[in-house]
């Protein structure tokens, strides 16, 4: 039972990725070509109420739905891994149009050739997960 | 002459219709939001691409590195998430769309034609990349392996993809995704910019 919640809110994501047409390889295109505020204007106004919401989560000391404080984990502190990891998955989101959220959904839709691009995910993050502590962090 | 229950059923017809429409930016933005805000309310964290490595430790990768060695049992939870992104994925496709073309900016959809996509918004994916056809060329197969390959490799070295860091950390205000963020947009960039037309090109 304690799953069906987050049974709900993956498909709420899903259907608000899929209408909001972020998971379109041409929307990402569109975006990296500054051709439309489209993509800006979701990732910015989800930034702003998120940034809004938070505020006002820490602030009211809200407890989770089972009741315990809620914690938000903080990032370590680097730029490497960040910048060398970012621009490796920028290069991985504009050429297949898709990061790991979109993947899914769009299988979803029907495009079952993006089961390719998973398939790559999956390898890719094995091998990271294989020859990490070789790289700048 | 319309009744009540006419007028109640235009609306809902209207309501469908809207439904049924691309939905605009400042809906969608916020509803995105709203599945972070859900998430962290249920005592967890907003990042999709958590599930790749979980999908690495259930497929046994554990046998090849520390990193795969966790209880991924613990992470059920987001896999639910992700199962029920495919069915939203399924749902929207299937009961909530009027197959409407994206409505691109005409200088993307000329562009792309330069770069050989002909149709650009007829679908949500180019048939140049995605269809069977281009799968079952060497060069298509690669560019579908080898583009998730850098997602799958790059978000986890970033620690984070669109979910976890262009959302979730920026919305708790933390540097490191601001880096993150302007990684994903200089290799975007480059990708798009640069690299396209020596793919694509010709």
């Amino acid at each position: 039972m304690k799953f069906i919640k987050f049974l709900l809110v993956g498909i709420f994501f899903g259907i608000v990725l899929v209408k909001s047409e972020a998971v379109s390889w041409y929307r990402i295109f569109e975006m990296f070509k500054f051709q439309s505020f489209h993509m800006y204007g979701i990732i910015g106004s989800a930034v702003v109420v998120g940034i809004i919401s938070i505020w006002l989560i820490k602030r009211t000391r809200i407890k989770s739905i089972a009741g315990e404080e809620i914690v938000l984990p903080p990032k370590d502190k680097s730029i490497a891994r960040y910048l060398f990891g970012g621009t490796i998955f920028g290069f991985g989101w504009a050429l297949a149009g898709a990061c790991p959220g979109p993947m899914y959904i769009l299988f979803g839709t029907g495009a079952v050739t993006i089961l390719f691009v998973i398939i790559g995910a999956v390898l890719g993050t094995f091998i990271y997960g294989v020859i990490m502590n070789k790289l700048p962090h | 002459m319309l009744v009540a229950d006419d007028v109640s059923l235009l609306y809902k017809f209207e309501v469908m219709e809207i439904l049924l429409q691309p939905w605009p930016w400042y809906v969608t933005g916020p509803l995105i939001a709203l599945t972070m805000v859900l998430l962290v309310y249920f005592g967890k964290t907003f990042g999709m691409s958590g599930n790749l490595r979980t999908l690495c430790a259930i497929g046994g990768a554990g046998k090849f590195a520390e990193f795969f060695k966790f209880d991924w049992k613990g992470e059920r939870w987001n896999l639910t998430v992700l199962i029920g992104a495919i069915l939203g994925g399924f749902i929207a496709a299937t009961f909530l769309s009027d197959g409407s073309v994206i409505d691109l900016n005409p200088q993307t959809v000329s562009d792309l034609g330069v770069l050989g996509f002909n149709g650009a918004g007829n679908a949500l994916l180019p048939p140049e990349i995605y269809s069977w056809e281009s799968v079952w060329s060497p060069r298509g197969l690669l560019i579908l392996i080898g583009g998730g390959f850098l997602v799958g490799f790059g978000t986890r070295y970033a620690g984070g993809c669109t979910s976890g860091h262009a959302i979730t950390g920026l919305s708790t205000l933390q540097w490191p995704s601001l880096v993150a963020v302007i990684g994903f947009f200089i290799g975007g960039l480059v990708m798009t910019h640069f690299l396209f037309p020596l793919i694509f090109g010709s």
